[in-house]
């Protein structure tokens, strides 16, 4: 996907996107004319309040929403505009996901977690477990592989579900409070991960946080508020 | 394959749940052999009937017997390949009532040439032609009292007393007969009727019963009706049927059994129904979540709907397996009433309805469920983690 980067050398470009969600007769506009660049091997964190818009700014990148207007354009190609299935193809094979309660399958133990999203490829059994391996080396947890989510602690949880969202090696990964749940020290250790997966492996990374120490840690960040771009901070 | 895994650990999720799940798939199942045994076991008899064979019994009821006499005229009648008289005995091996089997008088030639599925060696056939006293017994029943060649076999019944004022009948065992199938009798005693004839203080020169094989099973009804037609307004006036028919009024004195085991069963499923069907859509309910983060990590909608439908189907299925896996093994051991149910097994073709049946109830029971989840929007779902 890097190398359909747009002319401007942007990965994601949103442009000119609006959001609305209905509940009962009400529209509720959570975003509003919004346009946002980030260039690949960028590290952005988005800021903002509860509700601001930064959850909902996130989907529509992964492709887990659609804009109500505007257009989402990843890696050279209109994901608003890809149909359900190719969407969900789409994902498996462009983006990593890593939420704040990890989002882990409690029935399954570190390495089937991991080897979740290989199951939707071709790779052979022992070809995925190679991966797999690779992945929780990474994220330094293959000695943790056979243990099962609620035996692991949160940091250890959290670095689970970096190894499957880094497993199929996509260009970019969508962090939604990646520490939001963490103490100082494990939060740090995530952020120190997720610099290193920037840096050294050139992961194109949005971060969604609250914590300005977390987003201390990005090359830049974006503040969201009511739905609108309001400043950006450059290091 | 690769997905297996994963169904199986979503499967054991709740280990109770899906247990008393599982078993109550399994007891359901397990009925359903156990019926379709019974229900063989009491209407067996109609499916064994020959479609080219005809009975014909005495007009007004099946215990007046029939002149010995009809039966040079029944082979005269256009359409008749062959006939064969019958008489119950009625008897009881050792005085004891559950010691209960059927044993007939008949003409042991006439016997074998009109059920040739009967499967009896040759120098057994010949000890029994050449024996007045001999008699030969189906593979069941001599497994049943552990009789062997040879045994002298004592018999009393309380229909034919001898001429000499006895009830206690005596045959040597000369021969064991077996079937080319399950659907063969093998319980019944076949003894000679002229030693029997010859033996009895009345009724002699009569017979039960005669079957008749007819040339053409498509002119039957005209063959019966000529028969019948033969014995209008004599002293013993006959009623031929087809030999299905006859062997279903016997099983039709306690109900029409197949609407019964329909009914049985049919409740069974309704709520296994309810139950499987509880127990997935309470499973999708409860990790709505972690489907929303398949969804995110790639899998599709269809995958989502196929992998809660494999779960469905696989709990059913494998409910159904067992089951049936169980009440074979149960059936495998024979009837257990020792030969009230001479059919008593398991037909091939209701173990297959069976088997497709689990897979039918692990589809209804996961589409709606499957579906939910199917529909469900990622984002949404994951709100619900």
């Amino acid at each position: 996907m890097s190398e359909n980067q747009t002319s401007d050398g942007a990965l994601v470009r949103v442009e000119r996107v609006e959001k609305v969600f209905h509940r009962g007769a009400e529209d509720i506009h959570v975003l509003a004319d919004l346009n946002l660049q980030v260039p690949a091997r960028e590290f952005l964190a988005l800021m903002g309040p509860s509700g601001s818009g930064k959850s909902t700014l996130l989907n529509l990148i992964g492709g887990l929403d659609r804009p109500t207007q505007g257009s989402v354009t990843v890696g050279g190609e209109r994901i608003d505009r890809l149909p359900d299935r190719e969407l969900a193809q789409w994902r498996a094979r462009h983006v990593g996901f890593i939420f704040q309660l990890y989002n882990l399958m409690p029935v399954l133990n570190a390495e089937r977690n991991v080897e979740l999203p290989l199951l939707l490829t071709h790779l052979s059994k022992a070809q995925r477990a190679q991966h797999v391996q690779t992945a929780l080396a990474v994220v330094g947890l293959s000695h943790r592989a056979k243990h099962y989510p609620r035996t692991l602690s949160g940091g250890e949880q959290q670095r689970v579900g970096i190894a499957r969202a880094i497993v199929t090696d996509p260009t970019l990964l969508l962090c939604d409070e990646p520490t939001g749940d963490l103490d100082r020290k494990a939060g740090d250790e995530i952020l120190d991960l997720l610099q290193a997966l920037n840096r050294e492996h050139g992961k194109t990374i949005v971060m969604v946080t609250h914590d300005p120490h977390a987003s201390a840690r990005a090359v830049r960040t974006v503040h969201l508020d009511k739905g609108q771009l309001w400043s950006e901070a450059q290091k | 394959m690769k997905f297996l895994p994963l169904i199986w650990s979503n499967l054991k999720r709740r280990k109770l749940r899906a247990l008393l799940t599982l078993l109550s798939i399994l007891v359901a199942f397990m009925l359903f052999g156990l019926i379709s045994a019974i229900k063989q076991a009491l209407v067996g008899g109609v499916a064994m009937a020959g479609l080219d064979r005809l009975v014909v019994r005495h007009k007004v009821s099946l215990i007046i017997s029939l002149p010995g006499s009809y039966q040079q005229s029944i082979d005269k009648i256009p359409g008749v390949a062959g006939s064969a008289h019958f008489t119950w005995f009625g008897g009881i091996y050792q005085d004891e009532a559950r010691n209960f089997f059927p044993q007939m008088a008949v003409v042991p030639e006439e016997v074998l040439a009109m059920y040739p599925k009967v499967i009896l060696a040759p120098e057994q056939k010949q000890a029994w032609l050449s024996s007045r006293s001999a008699a030969v017994v189906g593979r069941k029943t001599a497994d049943r009292f552990h009789w062997k060649i040879g045994d002298t076999i004592p018999i009393t019944t309380a229909i034919w007393t001898k001429a000499d004022g006895s009830q206690l009948w005596e045959f040597y065992v000369a021969g064991i007969f077996d079937g080319q199938d399950n659907a063969t009798d093998t319980t019944p005693l076949w003894l000679r009727y002229d030693y029997f004839d010859e033996g009895r203080q009345y009724d002699k020169g009569h017979v039960g019963w005669y079957v008749i094989r007819v040339k053409d099973p498509a002119q039957a009804v005209a063959v019966a009706k000529r028969i019948d037609d033969q014995f209008a307004n004599s002293p013993a006036e006959t009623k031929t049927e087809p030999e299905g028919a006859f062997v279903q009024s016997f099983a039709k004195q306690i109900g029409n059994i197949g609407l019964i085991a329909e009914g049985i069963m049919g409740a069974v499923f309704f709520t296994i129904l309810l139950v499987a069907g509880n127990t997935m859509a309470q499973s999708v309910r409860e990790r709505t979540g972690e489907l929303g983060v398949l969804k995110a990590i790639g899998f599709t909608n269809g995958q989502v709907l196929c992998q809660v439908m494999a779960e469905s189907c696989l709990l059913a299925v494998l409910g159904g397996v067992l089951g049936l896996g169980l009440s074979w093994l149960f059936i495998l051991r024979g009837d257990p009433t020792n030969g009230l149910l001479p059919f008593f097994y398991f037909p091939v073709n209701d173990l297959l309805t069976g088997l497709g049946i689990s897979l039918a109830l692990g589809l209804a029971t996961g589409i709606f469920p499957a579906l939910q989840a199917m529909r469900l929007r990622v984002a949404d779902a994951l709100r619900r983690m």
